[in-house]
């Protein structure tokens, strides 16, 4: 436990000072976290895997709390809440299964869920969400069922003790499983940008102008892939002020050999009528379809809407956040250094509170991100697949449990 | 600029992808941290509580800078602790920063510590004494002493070894506010020390212009200038004392002899942030007089060119630092964060365990379970702390509120911070004020701008506190404590007092009003219990320029037409300097400006003698006295004694004068009764014979210009002065042969005591 609490306590610090950039890098450390945590947590006889899920909440608390706007984090530990309850569901199925076919070995589970018609339906959709395979409508009718269920469930795993011989392998078997999931997660959250950019081709087509705006690793990725795929294109690239990471995006677009052109953020609507697609990368999803990005991407995508130039959102499925946005500019907003905007120096004179009223007259103001409606995107494109913004909310139920949208409020109401 | 500035934007997103913590982890980098800022700026609050531990915007100040440190990559902090050293131990203790991976910090105590550098020399002697007791340690072991004494020496040597100072090292003191990042300035420091072995310190600097009106920098500090090398950075001068009043400043001729290029600044605010070498450490040693790191320690490595040390300067430009040094700089670096310029280190960023706060529109920062009725106005730009109540009506802005307050109904705040646990009851008002932890005000009480209320006041009800007063549970220290003098307090004594007053202010109001019975202690209403201390000597006009409220405009529009005759002043001079044509040389700039600031200087002289001499005449002063206040004038005004008897003489003449008379005849003899009262004063100031010559010419030059009445008596009067002892025969000899050659115009009066002088030469002839 020390051990895991140390490490808790680096990651809490790296997040609270802010020294973990992008969310891909947030979601894997923390996946990688709550993976030691899980491994750390002894798990009683009893209940283990509402054992499991205390223990990852307590963390996933802290987390969450540790940098409310990087909202990443706070999808990855409700990924592993729902792995755990899906693990223990499908042990528990197969249990009972068991019971009935007293011949079904666990280790063989994978191959029995396929076949075996006496196991289920809840099982299999179990199964199929667990390991995040691209959801068929099948699962989706059977998704509220299911999610109804599983608290119930996860109560019987306590209460089907009858089975003594079984426990202490199952209990195993349970940790076991989950940290097999959980890797699978951070293989997920690893590859995602190839597995979006294998999409490229599919999207980008010859001789197109491809519009974007700041830096995203993931639009880096797939424009190289349609590159390398021999498509030819050119790529507008807009600074991205204040932080203008799109002069590095042009430079390793360059590099690369692409056609590129730098714009200033304001020269995105005169530009938009010779663009054939906008492709931004996010900061986040949300549940309604809207998206949480670099700051300039409103503007961006009302220049496409009125242009009817389509707006392709890249999102790995760690940014897709189960929560709704209210009051979105503020609440899920992080106000940077005003330096980023002008030197301190030489409007020192301007921010002397010193006379007059006492308070200054110059007020500036660094917002990181925006918010876009989903209205205004025409297309998501996530390591599964593309969708449209009406139907991530589908999306998100297949990936997060009912129970857990809320484990931040129920923890700190617990407290 | 546009571009510019986004290249330069573009330059330092790249430069923080290729920035690598491992360049810093080589040698791990060390800091000094003085938690005591060795000055009185922040009393009363500082006799009970360090100045490192006071809220800044609800987070102790310390917290910042132990924070930045941290994120700059700093290994190892030694806190030097001196004032109240167990209360920022025990903080630090119980705080997450003993708790940090790769971050270690330990606190070094000490009490008979009174500057900065006292702490630095205190810190070479342990890194001195490390090597001997390592020494030691080999004897002992050698001789074979007993285990024990080994033992007791080891745990020493330990001790010892935790405050070695190995490599370069941040010198910061705990009030320090910085985002910066460290890296590029330690690089230069490093390669200019490779190069030269005696560039030992690289000075933080920022760019912040200070204010035309009051000469201060928006800190609130004194007006600075920096004479800086453009090309290698070197520090060449460094004046933050400058005279305004003269409006100038003097550079040595050396510097621009030696030096190709100089660019002197006074938009540079210094940070109070030093990459120090180690040799920093033995300098101060060496010099056992340098105390104040500024004033001391970089003018006098400055001006001593023997051992040739240098100082360089580092400028940031996006990042920020500032140091609170007085109220005007507490208040400037709370909106500053509040403003988020400090970013990570602003309130909704838990960067140091400080509770969870959201940001909301217009700047509003709100803790949780925050108590607001509806009909209260919470303005922009303001933090409100965990659990604090606001009533109903109460209208807040630009204010700092802290954890746990209860503000009742039509209460007015504007622009004061409030620290934890405060009670404010209803109809209070508020306004650029600081309120410390556990202050009571009563209904209806009043603070005007720059009040500083310490720790546990209570003002009582409808009681108006005047503007920048400081209201404290303990007494003003009697002994006026010089500048150098730190804010340490006994610290158990202080709490005892404390706590007995605390007692007697739950009794009843009797007993205090007893114990402070003494007359510079008015009561604070009905009800409240605490000191108004008088502000100290001198402090009057110095405590508009420091306190936390704003500069008030009254104060303003007088010093911008101070200003604007200043400026007359030197356009008149330059109007002079091209009707002449010519260029004068600079030497004969300098003098003319003296002449001319000479000729000022003696009409003040003359007529603060005349007016020191009227009132003598008037309150029947001694002679002595008049003579000793005399003396200071003249000692202040830096004149000669010809020109106190000069002035003397001269309102004794204007008195004269001035005696209602009606003839010519009695002119002369109350002229005549004037000089008999005051010839001894006079006579003070005859010393030699120059003197008396100049009260001759003086008197001359009233006879011409100001008072003609006595041109007709001139010859008569030269003869009472005779008479009575003032003037000597030779002195009017001269006199009048020094006129021998002058102006017939010049010589009405040497005409006119024509006789008088031939009888005296006659008389010395006969001597003869």
């Amino acid at each position: 436990m020390p051990d895991t609490q140390v490490l808790v306590n680096d990651f809490l610090n790296k997040l609270k000072k802010r020294k973990i950039e992008g969310s891909q890098a947030t979601a894997r450390q923390t996946a990688e976290l709550l993976r030691s945590v899980i491994s750390q947590q002894r798990v009683p006889y009893t209940n283990q895997a509402g054992a499991l899920i205390d223990a990852v909440k307590a963390v996933g608390e802290q987390l969450i709390a540790a940098n409310p706007v990087e909202l990443a984090v706070g999808n990855i530990v409700r990924r592993v809440l729902h792995i755990i309850r899906e693990e223990d569901l499908s042990l528990t199925t197969a249990a009972i299964g068991g019971l009935n076919l007293s011949a079904v070995s666990d280790d063989e589970n994978d191959d029995d869920r396929d076949g075996d018609s006496t196991l289920s339906a809840a099982a299999v959709a179990a199964a199929a969400r667990s390991t995040l395979r691209p959801p068929s409508l099948q699962t989706l009718l059977e998704d509220t069922p299911v999610s109804a269920a599983v608290p119930q469930t996860s109560s019987s795993g306590g209460d089907s003790e009858g089975k003594t011989a079984d426990k202490s392998s199952r209990s195993r078997k349970l940790k076991h499983d989950v940290i097999e999931a959980v890797n699978e997660l951070i293989q997920d959250i690893v590859t995602c940008h190839e597995q979006i950019a294998e999409q490229a081709v599919e999207h980008i087509h010859q001789n197109e102008v491809i519009l974007t705006l700041g830096s995203s690793r993931t639009v880096l990725e797939f424009l190289f892939a349609a590159k390398e795929k021999k498509r030819s294109f050119r790529v507008f690239v807009a600074e991205g002020a204040p932080r203008y990471q799109g002069h590095l995006l042009a430079k390793e677009l360059v590099a690369r050999g692409l056609q590129t052109t730098l714009i200033t953020d304001s020269a995105v609507f005169a530009m938009i009528s010779r663009v054939n697609m906008v492709i931004v990368g996010a900061h986040a999803v949300m549940a309604n379809g809207g998206v949480i990005a670099p700051v300039g991407m409103n503007l961006v995508a009302l220049a496409a809407q009125k242009h009817a130039v389509p707006f392709v959102v890249l999102a790995g499925s760690h940014k897709l956040c189960p929560l709704y946005p209210h009051n979105p500019e503020v609440l899920l907003n992080e106000l940077r250094s005003p330096s980023e905007l002008l030197d301190f120096g030489e409007f020192s004179d301007c921010m002397d509170f010193g006379s007059g009223s006492g308070s200054p007259l110059l007020h500036v103001v660094n917002p990181a991100f925006d918010y876009v409606p989903p209205k205004l995107v025409s297309l998501f494109i996530t390591d599964t697949g593309g969708h449209n913004p009406s139907y991530m909310y589908r999306l998100i139920a297949d990936y997060y449990s009912a129970d857990d949208l809320v484990v931040q409020r129920r923890a700190t109401a617990g407290n | 600029m546009g571009a510019q500035k986004k290249r330069a934007a573009a330059a330092a997103a790249a430069a923080r992808v290729s920035e690598d913590p491992d360049d810093l982890a080589r040698q791990p980098l060390q800091a000094i941290l003085l938690a005591d800022s060795f000055t009185t700026k922040f009393r009363p609050i500082t006799l009970e509580r360090p100045k490192v531990l006071l809220p800044l915007v609800n987070v102790p100040m310390i917290n910042y800078t132990l924070a930045w440190l941290e994120a700059a990559g700093v290994a190892e902090v030694f806190v030097f602790c001196c004032a109240h050293s167990k209360q920022v131990i025990d903080y630090l203790e119980n705080s997450e920063w003993f708790s940090q991976p790769n971050f270690t910090v330990k606190t070094i105590e000490s009490h008979n510590i009174i500057s900065a550098g006292d702490a630095l020399r205190l810190i070479y002697e342990q890194n001195v004494a490390l090597v001997d007791i390592a020494c030691l340690l080999k004897l002992v072991s050698l001789s074979r002493l007993k285990l024990a004494t080994c033992y007791t020496l080891t745990i020493c040597f330990l001790v010892v070894l935790s405050f070695k100072i190995h490599g370069d090292f941040v010198l910061i003191s705990g009030d320090t506010v910085s985002n910066m990042s460290l890296t590029q300035a330690l690089q230069e420091h490093k390669e200019r020390k490779k190069k030269d072995n005696n560039a030992v310190m690289t000075m933080i600097i920022k760019k912040s212009k200070p204010s035309p009106i009051t000469r201060q920098s928006r800190l609130g500090t004194d007006e600075l200038f920096m004479a800086i090398d453009p090309n290698t950075k070197q520090l060449l001068y460094y004046e933050d004392k400058a005279d305004h009043s003269k409006g100038t400043i003097c550079l040595d001729k050396m510097l621009l002899a030696e030096n190709p290029s100089i660019s002197l600044h006074n938009d540079k605010q210094d940070c109070y942030i030093d990459i120090c070498s180690p040799e920093v450490l033995s300098l101060f040693t060496d010099n056992f007089d340098y105390q104040h790191l500024r004033r001391h320690f970089v003018k006098g490595l400055l001006l001593d060119d023997i051992m040739g040390y240098k100082i360089f300067t580092h400028e940031i430009h996006s990042s920020y630092a500032a140091r609170i040094d007085n109220y005007r700089s507490y208040d400037i670096v709370s909106k500053d964060i509040i403003q988020r310029w400090t970013y990570p280190y602003v309130p909704d960023v838990k960067f140091c365990g400080n509770r969870a706060t959201k940001l909301e529109r217009r700047g509003m920062y709100r803790a949780l379970e925050i108590e607001q009725s509806r009909s209260a106005q919470v303005g922009s730009f303001t933090v409100i702390g965990y659990g604090t109540k606001i009533g109903s009506n109460s209208k807040i802005s630009d204010s700092v509120i802290g954890e746990g307050c209860t503000i009742g109904s039509n209460v007015l705040i504007e622009g004061s911070y409030i620290w934890d646990n405060v009670i404010i009851e209803d109809g209070c008002e508020l306004r650029h004020v600081i309120v410390c932890d556990g202050v009571i005000m009563k209904a209806g009480a009043v603070l005007k701008p720059g009040v500083v209320l310490s720790f546990k006041v209570v003002i009582g009800e409808r009681f108006v506190v005047p503007a920048y007063s400081k209201v404290s549970l303990l007494q003003q220290p009697t002994v006026h404590d010089s500048d150098e003098e730190l804010e340490y307090a006994d610290n158990s004594s202080g709490t005892v007092e404390f706590s007995s007053i605390q007692g007697t202010a739950d009794q009843s109001n009797g007993e205090m009003t007893s114990e402070s019975s003494e007359a510079h202690k008015p009561k604070l209403g009905t009800g409240g219990v605490g000191y108004i201390w008088s502000i100290c000597e001198g402090g009057q006009e110095e405590e508009w320029r420091h306190s936390v409220a704003p500069i008030p405009e009254d104060k303003l529009t007088e010093l911008s037409e101070a200003m604007d005759d200043d400026q007359e002043l030197v356009t008149q001079d330059r109007t002079a300097l091209s009707t002449s044509g010519e260029l004068i040389s600079d030497s004969n700039a300098s003098e003319g400006d003296d002449n001319e600031d000479s000729k000022d200087d003696s009409v003040y002289f003359e007529k603060e003698v005349e007016a020191t001499f009227l009132r003598a005449v008037e309150e029947n002063v001694k002679v002595d006295h008049v003579i000793l206040e005399v003396n200071s004038l003249r000692l202040s005004y830096n004149m000669t004694s010809a020109d106190c008897a000069g002035a003397v003489f001269y309102s004794m003449m204007k008195l004269a004068i001035k005696t209602p008379h009606s003839s010519a005849s009695e002119l002369q003899q109350n002229t005549a009764n004037i000089i008999t009262t005051w010839q001894k004063l006079l006579k003070s100031y005859l010393l030699e014979i120059d003197e008396e010559i100049e009260i001759i010419l003086k008197f001359e030059e009233m006879c011409l210009e100001s008072a003609k009445e006595f041109s007709p008596l001139f010859a008569r009067i030269l003869h009472i002065l005779y008479d009575k002892d003032i003037l000597q025969e030779d002195a009017i000899l001269r006199w009048a042969d020094e006129k021998e050659g002058a102006d017939e115009s010049d010589k009405v009066f040497v005409r006119q005591s024509e006789k008088f002088i031939q009888w005296l030469r006659e008389a010395s002839e006969e001597e003869d």
